[in-house]
């Protein structure tokens, strides 16, 4: 089945990651996928206030996910939304399994994740400019965090679905996870879906992510090697 | 607290828990069908000492304009500083808006309401559907809880009277059941240790690293699934996960 966009089911948009985009921060780095735009900057670990928030075992995962109000087709009202608060919460579940937290006890690692241009997956371009921009700042971590999002549309299961194809498609399925184990981090799903078909579109999701997490290692080599 | 977590988690390498329940049981279970009477329809459910009502209000308002025909849902949830300690006043936070989140798209993902037939002028009027989830008392696995009283409140919910001359809802007369087609039910799972635990008490969630919520439908598919927390899954443990859910899913139905 070829796509609306000519893309093969398992075909991810083109796609361009570049690490080091925030002076500014600490770390950072831009994803696009078509023309989904994300990008995430990193500050910290510094000191946590309020005092009250810190944690005597580790860092806490300050997490914002935006949508800037003109990434939209109807203009996006600033400022926090219900859906943004949602998914700055599994964003930063997401991202939490690969950090060594434990290494900054009472800090903040504080990641802003602003979407600038958004067509479907958001959420997972996100999270893949948030683990490029948390490595870029040199926070320790285990693993790395890579994500997208599956979907099955006319019987078939696709992969990186565009706002056309998320319109069409029997389910919405994002899922992040750390390449080397292959541990899921993020897993959400709507829609109406048989038992199999998740446990299949996770594999297919994993899979297909491939070559995000190729293009998220070259992004950092390229930054830090010239 | 550190002492109580390491007693929960040496009592589970014996498959063991706090209350003596088995690992996948769910404390005991009431609900109490429309305790409120102004409500178009109410549950009230308790789990164990975790309590909750949840409240089907209906109103006249405009369709989406995507979906003109349509029968608008909107899910809300007040984790109230009555329900416990950690509860604060003001704007909501993030675990409720979680949780009205995942109640909602258990609903709207199964299409447990009939939103077609709420349809009253295309484009113009339709009948706009309120879930509100009120937290009364808070001793762990709020989702559960407030997902089944959502569709059973739904289940139990009358439609009042639109008056098209006075362009008025009549309160007075309900009689028609809202049209319910599918009935949802969330159950979560929490990761502690590495162990799966259903219907997690307040301690239990403390020392728990992570939980997947999975809504089944009577037909044993699966209509959403949200993890949470900072810990990590294998593909295996979902997909028991999911199993389970399924399975729970079965039994819990029945208690509607």
């Amino acid at each position: 089945m070829k796509r609306q966009d000519g893309r093969n089911a398992n075909e991810i948009r083109p796609i361009v990651i570049k690490a080091g985009v925030i002076e500014q921060a600490q770390g950072s780095a831009m994803v696009s996928l078509g023309n989904t735009r994300a990008i995430a900057a990193v500050y910290g670990p510094r000191a946590l206030f309020p005092k009250h928030l810190q944690r005597p075992d580790k860092a806490y995962l300050n997490t914002v996910y935006n949508m800037v109000p003109f990434s939209t087709k109807e203009r996006n009202r600033p400022g926090p939304s219900r859906r943004s608060n949602e998914i700055s919460k599994v964003t930063r579940h997401a991202l939490e399994p690969a950090i060594f937290l434990e290494e900054f006890p009472k800090s903040e690692i504080f990641l802003c994740i602003d979407i600038i241009e958004a067509n479907a997956g958001t959420r997972t371009a996100g999270i893949n400019a948030a683990a490029v921009a948390l490595a870029d700042a040199g926070i320790p971590m285990r693993d790395f965090v890579t994500s997208i999002a599956v979907g099955k549309v006319n019987g078939e299961y696709i992969v990186d679905m565009t706002g056309k194809e998320e319109e069409v498609t029997h389910c919405d399925l994002p899922v992040a996870f750390m390449p080397r184990t292959k541990k899921i981090t993020l897993l959400q799903m709507d829609g109406d879906l048989p038992q199999k078909d998740v446990k299949e579109l996770i594999q297919f999701a994993m899979k297909s992510a491939e070559e995000i997490y190729k293009k998220q290692k070259e992004a950092l080599r390229k930054r830090w090697t010239s | 607290m550190m002492i109580q977590n390491s007693y929960i988690l040496n009592l589970l390498k014996e498959g063991k828990r706090l209350d003596n329940r088995k690992i996948d049981e769910y404390r005991k279970i009431k609900i109490e069908k429309n305790p409120i009477t102004q409500a178009e329809g109410s549950a009230r459910i308790k789990i164990g000492n975790t309590e909750v009502l949840v409240g089907v209000k209906m109103d006249v308002g405009e369709p989406f304009p995507d979906k003109p025909e349509d029968g608008v849902l909107i899910t809300n949830a007040e984790f109230s500083p009555l329900a416990s300690p950690n509860f604060e006043t003001g704007p909501p936070r993030e675990g409720s808006i979680e949780l009205a989140r995942v109640v909602d798209r258990g609903i709207r993902e199964s299409g447990a309401i009939d939103t077609k037939k709420l349809c009253i002028k295309k484009k113009e009027k339709v009948w706009m559907v309120f879930v509100d989830v009120q937290i009364l008392n808070h001793a762990g696995n709020l989702i559960d809880a407030a997902g089944l009283g959502a569709i059973v409140a739904l289940l139990n919910a009358k439609m009042p009277e639109y008056d098209e001359k006075e362009e008025k809802v009549n309160y007075e007369k309900k009689t028609q059941p809202l049209p319910v087609k599918s009935n949802p039910v969330p159950v979560t799972q929490s990761k502690v240790d590495s162990t799966f635990l259903i219907d997690t008490n307040l301690e239990e969630e403390d020392v728990a690293e992570g939980r997947i919520t999975i809504t089944t439908k009577d037909d044993g598919n699966i209509c959403s699934i949200q993890k949470s927390g900072s810990s990590a899954f294998t593909l295996d443990e979902i997909t028991k996960a999911i199993d389970n859910s399924i399975n729970k899913g079965k039994e819990l139905r029945k208690l509607l």
